[in-house]
């Protein structure tokens, strides 16, 4: 990590008010950071909050549902204390986010290029001219064939892996700085998945924009990230170094998630499983948020929140056990 | 003598319509598709979307009716059975769907799920029913007083598992899995795939496992048939697929898939160009659009699934003359003797679990 990040995320804490009064603890002190030209992978499985941290960073939660406090700066900014004048200026310009569903995601009653060409003036101005010749630049960047004449298409006449290129070409339009891919290729088939995973590593190489990939799929992870942080029930587990993390998890979840996936490079009788369930995040246990479902849990493990502490250079655990190589030898 | 026998499926479904209700296109779903299945075993379909999969697995089961082609079962012909017949074959044939939250009534609870299969077949009297849907939940690793909740109440996973439990309620031979994990989180993906497993080898029972996920596939089945719009390009057992693919769409799929190894070294064939609509399938092999192989005799004359002695067949005209696929294939790679230590805690729990219980003990419902 270098000494001044792009990006950095100090003890976020985000909390939704239901409408019956009940308070979910989404997000709980998270630190984060990501330099320059680096990938941040953000794994964890449905709900544990990595996408409302992406949010947050956007600035898209609900205001008046969300409770947010701790600090995301970049660039000078503190986004959660920006004015939305200016969120809207940095939005799509400076930090631009790619969504999952690519169908949702663009508007159905516009052309692609009008899509594009509405973003390239709100943000760099000029005129409509210059703006169509840089949109059709950017389909062409991203592979789209013959980008003069898809320009004029709507969103429904194209393949799902198309309008995903489409959303990248949207987000990369004003060159940002930070782009935040939120799970853009799992709606997509494997085939078509290689090939805009292939995209986004020739973009960051072209670019050296940061990029926060969201993700479940630790297979994508391991192809594009750099630096990886795991997320469990609201709160970072584990962060390390790509490969340190495959070859030397350190905390339980993760060694949990690496030994429940089938793999194509060995073949396992039986996978491992992660009993039990995610607890409540209306009532978050006392002390380790995992420590119903480990197989390595003591007696202190469920009295105080255990801190993330740094187990070796660069690779931090929240786990009190850690390292993990010790419960085994 | 093979459980389920396919042979020249063939299903075209009309795309549009003119004004007087001549069918003017057809989406080719399913055009010429043979296979076995024997008993106890599980043959996995693979491809991508709109390769005639799910049409298939429909197909066999006869939810919808095939233009051509026969299918037996048990040495039956499943397309001559009559309304009665029918009735009695779903009771040897199960499926279960993908999104577990579109696949089960939220109106009835959990046990009336479960006893309606056993009273529409009228397996058991109905004094006993009750305590037929406390075995069957047992079975798939649920708490029997669970019957009395909705399916509201609980998680992705453990609707999966009431998914099937319904699909065992009627003691099938035969059970169609279309996508079961596609829907679930990694770690309880891998709950469904053992549990899936160890009811095959305490049952009996056959699979057709319809999956888009290799890496999936792999772990649990023991024959596997690759397609390719609405055809087999190549079909072999596990193993030998994994260590030997032939035909250079099974390659591009098996190289697609990211493994979860940094820096992994392996050549990687990236597919140019989009999937070819099944409305209007290229000439000569389907695959050729997109094939790095192709020559001028792919693009006129459609290759044939031809077997070699072993059983591993391949539609492909060049087959002889592709490169040996080693570059492609991963590189074995366990986890360190620690990590593998590790990562066997995770699994010890369910090994010690009695035979009723399979899988998770704690089968409570999500607070709500």
């Amino acid at each position: 990590m270098s000494a001044s990040p792009l990006i950095e995320i100090s003890d976020l804490r985000i909390r939704f008010h239901g409408d019956d009064g009940r308070v979910t603890h989404a997000v709980d002190s998270v630190d984060l950071s990501v330099a320059n030209g680096a990938t941040l992978g953000l794994v964890g499985e449905s709900g544990c909050g990595k996408s409302v941290t992406s949010l947050a960073i956007m600035g898209l939660l609900p205001k008046q549902t969300t409770e947010i406090s701790g600090a995301i700066r970049f660039d000078g900014f503190d986004l959660l204390k920006t004015p939305d004048q200016t969120l809207r200026d940095l939005r799509g310009n400076r930090l631009a986010m790619i969504f999952q569903e690519p169908m949702t995601s663009l508007n159905p009653s516009f052309t692609i290029g009008d899509q594009i060409i509405e973003t390239i003036l709100r943000h760099r101005g000029g005129s409509r001219r210059s703006a169509r010749d840089r949109a059709i630049e950017l389909l062409r960047r991203v592979h789209i064939p013959s980008p003069e004449r898809r320009i004029d298409e709507y969103p429904h006449k194209l393949s799902g892996g198309m309008r995903q290129r489409v959303m990248i070409a949207m987000a990369l339009a004003c060159d940002p700085q930070l782009l935040i891919a939120d799970e853009p290729t799992t709606a997509l088939d494997v085939t078509l998945q290689a090939q805009i995973l292939e995209l986004m590593r020739e973009l960051k190489a072209a670019s050296g924009a940061a990029i926060i990939l969201i993700t479940h799929d630790l297979g994508v992870v391991a192809e594009v990230c750099d630096e990886v942080a795991v997320m469990y029930a609201g709160e970072i587990v584990e962060r390390a170094p790509v490969d340190e993390l495959f070859s030397a998890p350190q905390h339980p979840y993760t060694v949990g998630l690496l030994g429940s996936i089938p793999r194509l490079d060995h073949r396992a009788e039986q996978l491992a499983t992660i009993e039990g369930m995610v607890p409540n995040m209306a009532q978050p246990p006392a002390g380790c948020r995992f420590a119903a479902r480990c197989p390595f849990v003591l007696n202190d493990c469920t009295r105080a929140p255990p801190p993330l502490v740094e187990v070796s250079p660069g690779h931090l655990s929240r786990c009190i056990r850690a390292p993990l190589e010790r419960l085994v030898s | 003598m093979a459980l389920l026998e396919v042979n020249g499926l063939v299903k075209h479904f009309v795309a549009q319509r003119s004004l007087f209700g001549r069918a003017l296109a057809h989406v080719k779903a399913v055009d010429g598709v043979s296979f076995s299945l024997e008993a106890g075993k599980t043959l996995a379909l693979v491809g991508e979307s709109g390769c005639g999969k799910s049409t298939v697995s429909r197909l066999v089961l006869r939810l919808i009716e095939p233009d051509a082609g026969t299918v037996r079962f048990d040495s039956r012909d499943l397309l001559a059975l009559d309304a009665d017949a029918l009735r009695k074959f779903r009771r040897e044939a199960q499926i279960i769907f993908q999104d577990p939250y579109a696949s089960l009534n939220p109106r009835m609870t959990v046990g009336q799920i479960l006893t309606e299969p056993l009273a529409l077949h009228d397996l058991v009297p109905s004094a006993q029913r009750r305590e037929r849907v406390a075995e069957i939940l047992r079975l798939v690793g649920l708490e029997p007083r669970l019957a009395r909740r909705y399916p509201h109440e609980f998680s992705g996973g453990q609707r999966q598992r009431i998914a099937i439990a319904r699909a065992l309620a009627v003691e099938p031979k035969l059970i169609i899995c279309d996508e079961p994990v596609s829907a679930l989180d990694v770690s309880i993906r891998s709950q469904i795939l053992n549990l899936l497993r160890e009811l095959q080898d305490r049952l009996g029972l056959a699979y057709i496992f319809v999956s888009h996920d290799l890496a999936v596939v792999k772990h649990i089945a023991d024959r596997v048939a690759v397609m390719n719009l609405g055809q087999i390009v190549e079909e072999a057992d596990v193993d030998e697929l994994f260590a030997e693919p032939r035909h250079p769409y099974s390659r591009a799929l098996l190289s697609a898939i990211p493994l979860p190894q940094p820096h992994a070294r392996r050549a990687k064939i990236v597919l140019q160009g989009e999937i070819p609509s099944a409305l209007n399938p290229p000439a000569g092999c389907r695959f050729h659009t997109r094939c790095p192989f192709v020559i001028d005799r792919c693009r006129t004359e459609a290759p044939a699934l031809v077997a070699d002695g072993a059983g591993h067949a391949t539609a492909c005209h060049r087959v002889s003359e592709l490169p040996p696929a080693d570059t492609i294939l991963p590189v074995a790679a366990g986890f360190t003797p620690e990590l593998a230590k590790l990562v066997a805690a995770f699994s010890r729990k369910t090994e010690g679990a009695a035979p009723a219980g399979v899988g998770i003990q704690s089968a409570r419902p999500t607070p709500t």
